[in-house]
């Protein structure tokens, strides 16, 4: 019998009215791995691990976790997991911090020192501070040490660092990378590709309710191009005449103004072409660089390169 | 900075330790909630004071000798409502609106354990309120009678009576209606649910239907036993009895925690 995986679904599906937030999603989380739901705003990346979570109730297919029924094993799943909601911490706002992961300590059989765990988190000087007063970044702190205190084997954490400061983000980065360590299983959503990339062992991108990518953040940007060609000029450059120009299955966009991006096979032939091609339109191309794909790329490729509405 | 070891260790604690911890945590941010305060402690003193005053009715076609020994036991039964009802509700109502019951729901703490917490508190704050009270009585020359038993009875059905209706309002509104309406509901059954104004000053017909009100019982079942020595109010027992029974089974059903 293959060992019980932290997560599996299979198949879901969630409609709100028409709308199917969530439409025909499968994935598989391993223990002791790291999972990053990655997708735009409006992805179906909550209601997902809010279903996982139990606070949502499927209309089709399977859920799993730890081997259990979300909803129907609540009471014997809810000890073993734990939950970092979006949108703040969701606990009594006018409980001092140290209070309130008190409180969460006092449900769990052997907590984490709550003391310890507020400096593991960075709010060792603010845990006498009422909730609500805290910054959003301190919140979110706050709101991953109460996720973490009950020594779950499997943690949710929604969105860990948005509204995070560019330290408390590595910061906690470095803390999810113990998580792994230390052996918790670990599913995060995130729009932030750069984290992703960090921390997941596998990572799922969805768009509209569905998988449309899914593998190691190595697969994910091996897969199609093997690399690009970044520089800045003027905008409105003649692309159809440069894409003349290039080998069979390479590409040139203009992402935004005055920003190009070649995509294809990057040689050195490839590079004498564009920089040719330039030179004999009288254009200096700034800030050239080759680049392997990011995911940011792939993502985008993915999930189209608009703005969303 | 010390490490913390993130080793897995599931479990969920003893009932009897979250029990304590909820109740705690709920006990004190009561007290320390300006609002909450205002409403269960200050206003049931300064009513007291007030009520104790001449000014409104005369209590003497009543048999009552004295006035204080009139008001404090409707005095208890407005704090009652104000911890279990209005008080309970308003602050339940905002805990879903803000997402603490949707957070709580992710732990291990059982909902049983949440409601029994609740209880827990508001009763913490009923054990003050009678104190005060109490105390406040003594200084006006309050003389309790009757049996304090049946009295302990009557605050525990009424806070099951009015807890049960402040959860039901609380989980099935919006948070700004169950504030609005906990208030309102409180005034009006203040003045017009037989606890401020008894409802001997009532029309008959209107009296006989007031007198089922769970306020209406309840104080009228405390000044039976603190005024005049009566008896068992099985009546007023009965009908808070009822009022926790109908409210129980529909909060049980229709309360919504996100």
């Amino acid at each position: 019998m293959p060992p019980v995986a932290a997560v599996e679904i299979v198949d879901l599906v969630k409609a709100y009215g028409e709308h199917r937030a969530v439409d025909g999603l499968s994935l598989r989380l391993e223990r002791g791995c790291v999972l990053a739901l990655l997708g735009p705003n409006g992805a179906g990346k909550t209601t997902t691990i809010e279903i996982c979570e139990g606070f949502r109730r499927l209309d089709s297919g399977t859920v799993r976790v730890l081997g259990l029924d979300p909803v129907r094993d609540a009471a014997r799943l809810k000890p073993r997991v734990g939950v970092m909601l979006q949108d703040g911490v969701g606990g009594y706002t006018a409980a001092r911090a140290v209070e309130l992961l008190r409180l969460f300590a006092a449900y769990a059989a052997q907590p984490l020192d709550p003391d310890q765990l507020l400096e593991a988190v960075g709010l060792a000087a603010a845990s006498n501070t009422p909730v609500k007063r805290l910054s959003g970044g301190q919140q979110q702190r706050l709101s991953l040490a109460l996720a973490l205190v009950a020594r779950p084997e499997l943690v949710f954490l929604d969105e860990p660092t948005a509204g995070m400061d560019p330290q408390s983000r590595r910061a906690t980065w470095q803390l999810i990378r113990r998580l792994k360590q230390d052996g918790v299983s670990i599913v995060l959503t995130t729009h932030f590709l750069d984290e992703a990339e960090e921390l997941a062992d596998s990572v799922v991108v969805v768009d509209a309710g569905r998988v449309v990518a899914q593998g190691t953040p190595a697969e994910l940007t091996r897969t199609g191009a093997e690399g690009q060609i970044r520089f800045r000029a003027r905008s409105g450059l003649r692309l159809d005449l440069l894409r003349a120009a290039l080998p069979d299955g390479a590409d040139v966009v203009e992402q935004d103004a005055g920003h190009y991006l070649v995509l294809g096979e990057v040689d050195p032939q490839l590079l004498a072409t564009v920089t040719a091609w330039c030179a004999g339109q009288g254009v200096l191309a700034e800030d050239l660089a080759v680049e392997r794909r990011s995911l940011e790329d792939v993502f985008l490729e993915l999930t189209g390169r608009e703005l969303r509405t | 900075m010390s490490e913390p070891g993130f080793r897995a260790a599931p479990g969920a604690a003893p009932k009897q330790r979250m029990l304590a911890a909820q109740a705690g945590m709920e006990f004190r941010l009561l007290l320390r909630n300006g609002e909450q305060v205002g409403l269960t402690l200050v206003i049931p003193l300064l009513l007291l004071v007030f009520f104790n005053l001449p000014l409104l009715y005369s209590l003497a076609d009543l048999g009552v000798q004295r006035r204080i020994d009139f008001v404090v036991p409707s005095i208890l039964a407005l704090a009652v409502m104000s911890a279990s009802f209005t008080g309970l509700a308003i602050g339940t109502g905002f805990e879903r609106k803000y997402g603490v019951l949707k957070r709580l729901g992710g732990t291990a703490l059982p909902r049983s354990v949440l409601i029994a917490g609740k209880t827990v508190a508001v009763l913490l704050v009923e054990i003050v309120q009678v104190a005060l009270i109490a105390l406040a009585g003594a200084a006006l020359a309050w003389h309790p009678h009757g049996d304090p038993v049946v009295v302990l009875l009557l605050v525990i059905l009424g806070t099951a009576a009015f807890g049960t209706l402040g959860l039901l309002l609380a989980g099935t509104m919006r948070a700004e209606i169950t504030l609005a309406a906990a208030n309102l509901i409180w005034l009006v059954l203040l003045l017009g649910g037989g606890v401020a104004i008894p409802l001997a000053k009532f029309p008959r017909a209107v009296a006989d239907v007031l007198q089922f009100l769970p306020s209406a019982a309840l104080a009228d079942g405390l000044r039976g036993v603190l005024t005049f020595s009566a008896g068992v109010p099985w009546r007023d027992l009965l009908t808070l009895l009822v009022w926790a029974g109908v409210a129980m089974p529909a909060a049980a059903r229709w309360f919504r925690w996100q």
